[in-house]
């Protein structure tokens, strides 16, 4: 980079020993520099995508075929037998039940709440920009934070939601033996960190929306629900599906909320909130300390987010053409 | 137009005259009744109660945490004493306070620079497989490259830098959603004359970029400052893994805290307090720049 940005100063000082030579010296640099500075630019990013992110996630695949250990490193190569130690321990199912249904917890009521607050941000409201600081404000707290914070929340004895419950005379629900219950506590924290993001990603979306759309649903005599599900919501359709799709890489992901649900980090005494990547590295850093099966996990769970974020694009898909559908029948 | 509506507005269905007067064209544009902000009330005070609770632990103590499950409204008189507590505790806060502010400095600077220079590039400059390489770098934001900890664990093992700051900084060096970021913006916000102008005049390629490019791209550096900064001081999974209890960011010495003084919840809030402090104040003082990033964002993606 130096050398490039040096060029042009050689010439400026010494411009009369050897004109015609330097003069094609610093035409050659000047097309090189032409020529390499935009791959120089952005190598940046492919070299450190390819060290931290595309080789670890094939060598991971070169890992799960081995014996291998945290401290111990390499062993013999064992084909597929890591996958089919993780694929014959009951955790594995346990772990992936309870991602799912953290994700389905989390993902589904969040990406409606996040519509509806949108919508209601969209209305012609004082004090704009207070509103939509304010549903914003819980994206800076830090999950590892909102986890300590909802667990005491949600804490079985002298936990403020079940001393609430009780006000209105339901029974304290047990949020950390139960396992729905702990994954309902789980995808709460979730919720509150990522709704009014996703619900500024929404308005965004819908302030795109051209206004002569809803002037002809007006003269075709829609009501405002009407609207919001014949024009908002089919024309939400890229964002929604961009939404949804990002949620499910994370949300199969999760980590940081249910490691730090309670003090031990294991997922419960009957593992009934540990997730994929809890087990995973259970698996790797915990007592087994087996780099081959926490590999596997790795690449199985790889798998898993795959075919869900292609099944989740085709459902989205879906959902918002049939809207489109409606919408068009509306236009009767 | 508006005579046109207006006209329309007397003789359509119901709810014509509200929603017409909802669409932005029509200047005098009804505000939203009381149903509307009693939502947004509700749905703040939803947000906002659960942090404000961590306050009103944290300024309270273990014995009356365990008998009043509904905290009392007004914050205790223990706030600063527990605050005191952490940070003298044996677990290091101020080591970890220190760690979280260096790798998310670092980070975001690093972030900006090498996103701009390839935004720049992508946006402004002519090359061979410039939209394939533009979309491959927008594919792989859909890679779960934590999945991939396994091997990078192994790699940072082998350079020796397990349990140091430089394995939680270089993987988060340069980000593909940077890239894609400041691609979108050099594209609208910078004129292909003053890239021309600098280059008539003799700068070098990169010269060019430090002088016309750089500058130009503030506002959006500005936006994936925060986001970059905001993303790495809460990441917790990758510095757990790698950093170990000895060197620990603040996210990691929550999770320490929590295991080592699980029964005194005054003390653990006062954690998350110290921890979320700094965040809360960069959102006072940059959340209008966070919302409109995120809205900005949202229309291009």
């Amino acid at each position: 980079m130096a050398t490039t940005a040096a060029t042009p100063t050689p010439t400026r000082t010494r411009p009369t020993s050897a004109p015609s030579r330097r003069t094609r010296l610093r035409n050659l640099r000047g097309r090189l520099d032409v020529k390499l500075s935009p791959y120089l630019y952005i190598s940046p990013f492919f070299i450190l995508f390819a060290i931290v992110g595309l080789f670890p996630l094939g060598y991971t695949l070169f890992v799960s075929l081995h014996e291998w250990h945290l401290i111990g490193g390499q062993g013999d190569f064992i084909g597929l037998g890591n996958y089919v130690d993780v694929l014959n321990q009951p955790r594995f199912y346990t772990a992936l039940r309870n991602t799912f249904s953290i994700f389905l917890l989390s993902s589904v009521p969040q990406v409606i709440a996040a519509i509806i607050i949108a919508a209601v941000l969209d209305a012609n409201l004082r004090a704009k920009t207070f509103w939509r600081m304010g549903v914003l404000l819980p994206y800076v707290v830090a999950p590892v934070a909102a986890a300590l914070i909802f667990s005491r929340l949600f804490a079985d004895q002298s936990g403020l939601i079940n001393a609430l419950l009780g006000d209105i005379g339901i029974d304290p629900i047990r949020w950390h033996s139960d396992p729905l219950a702990s994954h309902v506590a789980i995808a709460s924290m979730v919720n509150f960190r990522w709704t009014g993001y996703n619900a500024l990603i929404f308005l965004a979306a819908m302030q795109a929306i051209p206004r002569d759309l809803y002037e002809a649903a007006v003269i075709d005599g829609a009501s405002r629900v009407r609207q919001f599900f014949s024009v908002t919501v089919p024309l939400l359709r890229p964002t929604i599906i961009f939404v949804v799709i990002t949620s499910t890489i994370g949300g199969l992901q999760i980590f940081d909320e249910p490691r730090m649900y309670d003090q031990f980090g294991l997922g419960g005494a009957d593992r009934q909130w540990m997730t994929v990547t809890m087990y995973l590295y259970e698996l790797g850093w915990g007592a087994q300390k087996s780099f081959g099966r926490a590999a596997a996990v790795a690449w199985i769970l790889f798998l898993v987010i795959v075919a869900v974020g292609l099944i989740n694009f085709s459902i989205t898909r879906r959902i918002a053409s049939s809207g489109e559908v409606r919408k068009k029948g509306g236009a009767r | 137009m508006s005579t046109s509506v207006a006209s329309i507005r007397q003789t359509a269905g119901k709810g014509a005259a509200r929603a017409a007067s909802r669409s932005r064209g029509l200047g005098a544009a009804r505000r939203p009744g009381w149903v509307t902000y009693t939502l947004l009330i509700v749905f703040l005070l939803a947000s906002a109660y659960p942090i404000y609770y961590s306050v009103l632990l944290a300024s309270s103590d273990s014995a009356t945490i365990a008998q009043n499950p509904v905290p009392s409204l007004v914050p205790g008189p223990n706030l600063v004493d527990n605050l005191h507590r952490v940070l003298s505790s044996d677990i290091g806060f101020w080591h970890a306070v220190l760690n979280s502010l260096i790798v998310s400095v670092i980070t975001s600077i690093s972030v900006v620079f090498f996103a701009t220079l390839a935004g720049y590039a992508f946006a402004k400059l002519r090359f061979r497989g410039r939209r394939g390489l533009l979309v491959f770098i927008i594919a792989t934001m859909a890679v779960p490259t934590q999945l991939g900890v396994v091997p990078l664990f192994i790699v940072m093992a082998r350079l020796g830098w397990t349990g140091t700051l430089t394995a939680v900084i270089v993987p988060g060096m340069v980000t593909a959603f940077g890239v894609f970021w400041m691609t979108q913006y050099l594209e609208a916000a910078l004129p292909y004359e003053l890239i021309e102008a600098a280059r008539v005049d003799g700068c070098s390629m990169f010269r060019s970029f430090w002088h016309v490019a750089l500058p130009a791209a503030r506002p959006a550096a500005a936006m994936l400052t925060l986001f970059t900064f905001v993303a790495s001081w809460t990441n917790f999974f990758w510095p757990f893994v790698v950093l170990g209890s000895s060197n620990p960011t603040l996210p990691v010495a929550l999770q320490l805290l929590q295991a080592s003084y699980f029964k005194d919840y005054a003390l653990i809030m006062a954690g998350v307090v110290a921890a979320t402090i700094p965040l809360v104040l960069l959102f006072v003082v940059a959340g209008k720049q966070l919302v409109s990033g995120i809205m900005q964002g949202a229309v291009k993606g």
